[in-house]
């Protein structure tokens, strides 16, 4: 059965550019995650001697309006027409979207412009008329994952831990799950495709560790855009996380690896509503299941601070993690603020359990 | 009626000939055969009484009545976009995209407002279609309120609090000029959001979804301000669940 897995997940290989890349902010990483923003940046630059822009003219791709259907096509297409004419102000070609809604809303895009090319001439007029603007289609578009996979050779020679237990030697066991966005759309355009997503895998098992294949691996996290959006219909979200959680439960993940800054949150956030409102965490020590992105987990094994790339932001805490791989934090550094200042501790949730006092 | 929904309604000739006139419509429904797979890998369809495969059927009838009142329905606001079925589709099919074309003209021509999902569209341009034009960020930590997002829990509380020391320690420049994450994004960029929005027929849909929802308000007896979310309509369209959508 791995043989055949592995000789069809081969065939979902992609180009992802080496250098020169034009970075696009994500709207819910840079509110949820910054800190991941943040180390992918640090990675590329003062890792991997990368030439990354991050250009302060940018905006919003309306990725997540167009698709709870308050955005039209045709408004989408422009704005994404306008970052791609920033990107060619900055003599760029290689368009690097740091969200995977972001990364098939511009994938979409430009495929749409392939085979409908009066669709692009439309986009095009538009732009010149709303802005006077004129753009370039990027040679290039990968997604931020991509290159950090591209290079999990490179990023490994430089890692100071390793994914494994340092107590028992044994491999940490991995929960990966890339979002729908990254491969359902267009499979030709993510490493591994839509079946076998190799992604994160591909970085879980260079660094160390050991991939859980489990029944729900590719369902949905539940973010479903206006499900989750409109607060009458947050249950279809909740319920989504619930299932996928209950399908993992018994492979029993040591935590749980995404690509995706929607997927990153609800896994996470929903863990906390579930447990608050039923009861049940899907650990045995009532503390939950930490969620990392690829960014947080890089920095992590390249020893960066946990409290800089900013696990203290997330819901499911994570000192639990840090100890099995033997990472150094220092607790009191934790809720120290950009002042210096020491700036409070949160609330307790009620059945949650947490590692601080609050 | 607005002049937008006037031309719509002058121009066509029925609703599946409406619906081709979206490239996305000709792109993700070709030949369905009706096989269903959509459906089984659906999570909205597990969730909510929803069937994707007999969207495409009702719309490959191209029976007017049957369209409208699919366009009028709960129905097609059930999509959580996740796009599953087109990674499924034997015959390279998206229903998720026919979804989107129905509610687009769903907005267009004033139906949505007759179904309890289809008006949540009024939330959802308060919330994400505002937060664009003001912003230039779909979301913003500021829009994520503990009141409004009770699930996001004691820890986003405690940084929605202390956004500015938190965020930048993270390495953000939270509401300041220049670069970074969540950088206050300039008036010139906003502009050109802004008249992007004015030309592509984007203002004009949050006009329809505004001028629709006074009237539905009205109708309702619920208060409604021209702006904010702080009112009895958008409150209504937010947080009202009549629990009768699931299975």
């Amino acid at each position: 059965m791995n043989t055949i897995k592995k000789h069809f997940w081969n065939e979902y290989q992609k180009e992802i550019a080496n250098d020169n890349y034009y970075y696009e902010r994500s709207c819910i990483r840079q509110s949820f995650f910054p800190g991941s923003e943040t180390a992918f940046l640090k990675i590329l630059r003062d890792e991997l001697g990368k030439k990354i822009i991050d250009d302060q003219h940018q905006h919003t791709c309306t990725g997540i309006g167009y698709h709870s259907d308050i955005v039209q096509f045709d408004t989408t297409m422009t704005i994404c027409a306008r970052l791609f004419s920033l990107m060619s102000d900055n003599e760029l070609k290689n368009f690097v979207p740091s969200c995977v809604t972001s990364f098939g809303v511009f994938t979409e895009v430009v495929e749409t412009w392939n085979q409908f090319p009066e669709e692009l001439e439309k986009t095009r007029k538009f732009l010149r008329e709303a802005t006077g603007r004129e753009f370039k289609i990027p040679e290039n578009i990968a997604h931020p994952s991509d290159i950090i996979y591209k290079y999990r050779k490179e990023l490994k020679q430089k890692m100071k831990y390793q994914l494994v237990n340092h107590k028992t030697g044994k491999p940490l066991r991995v929960v990966e799950h890339t979002g729908c966005h990254y491969g359902k759309i267009f499979s030709h355009h993510a490493v591994g495709g839509a079946e076998f997503p190799q992604v994160l895998a591909g970085m879980i098992e260079e660094w160390g560790g050991e991939v859980i294949d489990y029944p729900e691996r590719r369902h949905c996290c539940g973010f479903g855009f206006r499900q989750y959006l409109v607060m009458a219909n947050r249950g279809y979200s909740v319920a989504n996380t619930k299932k996928k959680f209950e399908s993992m439960e018994e492979y029993k993940p040591d935590f749980v690896l995404t690509n995706c800054p929607g997927c990153t949150m609800f896994m996470d956030r929903w863990q906390y509503t579930i447990a608050e409102m039923e009861g049940k965490t899907y650990d045995d020590n009532g503390m939950g299941i930490p969620v990392l992105t690829y960014e947080e987990l890089a920095g992590l094994l390249l020893g960066y601070n946990p409290w800089d790339l900013g696990l203290q932001v997330h819901q499911v805490q994570s000192e639990s993690l840090l100890d099995k791989i033997g990472i150094a934090y220092d607790p009191a550094d934790k809720f120290i603020g950009k002042s210096g200042k020491f700036i409070g501790i949160p609330e307790k949730p009620e059945i949650l359990k947490v590692d601080y006092d609050g | 009626m607005n002049t937008f929904v006037e031309t719509i309604k002058y121009s066509m000739k029925n609703y599946y000939e409406l619906l081709s006139t979206d490239v996305r419509f000709c792109e993700g429904l070709t030949a369905c055969m009706n096989c269903g797979v959509c459906t089984a890998i659906c999570p909205a369809a597990e969730f909510y009484k929803y069937d994707p495969r007999q969207i495409c059927n009702t719309v490959q009838t191209r029976d007017d009545d049957q369209i409208e009142a699919l366009l009028k329905s709960d129905t097609i606001w059930y999509c959580g976009q996740c796009m599953s079925c087109k990674a499924r589709c034997p015959r390279g099919n998206v229903p998720a995209m026919v979804i989107s074309v129905l509610r687009r003209f769903s907005q267009e021509l004033g139906f949505f407002t007759e179904s309890e999902k289809g008006r949540q569209q009024f939330a959802v341009k308060r919330t994400v279609g505002d937060n664009i034009i003001n912003t230039g960020y779909c979301v913003h930590i500021d829009s994520v309120t503990p009141k409004l997002h009770p699930e996001q829990g004691p820890v986003w509380k405690w940084y929605y609090e202390n956004a500015e020391e938190v965020a930048d320690r993270l390495g953000a420049n939270y509401n300041k000029e220049g670069g970074g994450a969540l950088r206050k994004i300039s008036k010139e960029n906003l502009d050109e959001v802004k008249k992007i929005f004015d030309v592509t027929g984007g203002t004009a849909l949050y006009e329809q979804v505004e001028d629709s929802s006074k009237v539905q308000a009205k109708l309702m007896k619920l208060g409604f301000d021209d702006v904010g979310t702080n009112n009895e309509y958008f409150f209504h369209t937010y947080i009202e669940n009549s629990e009768n959508h699931q299975k």
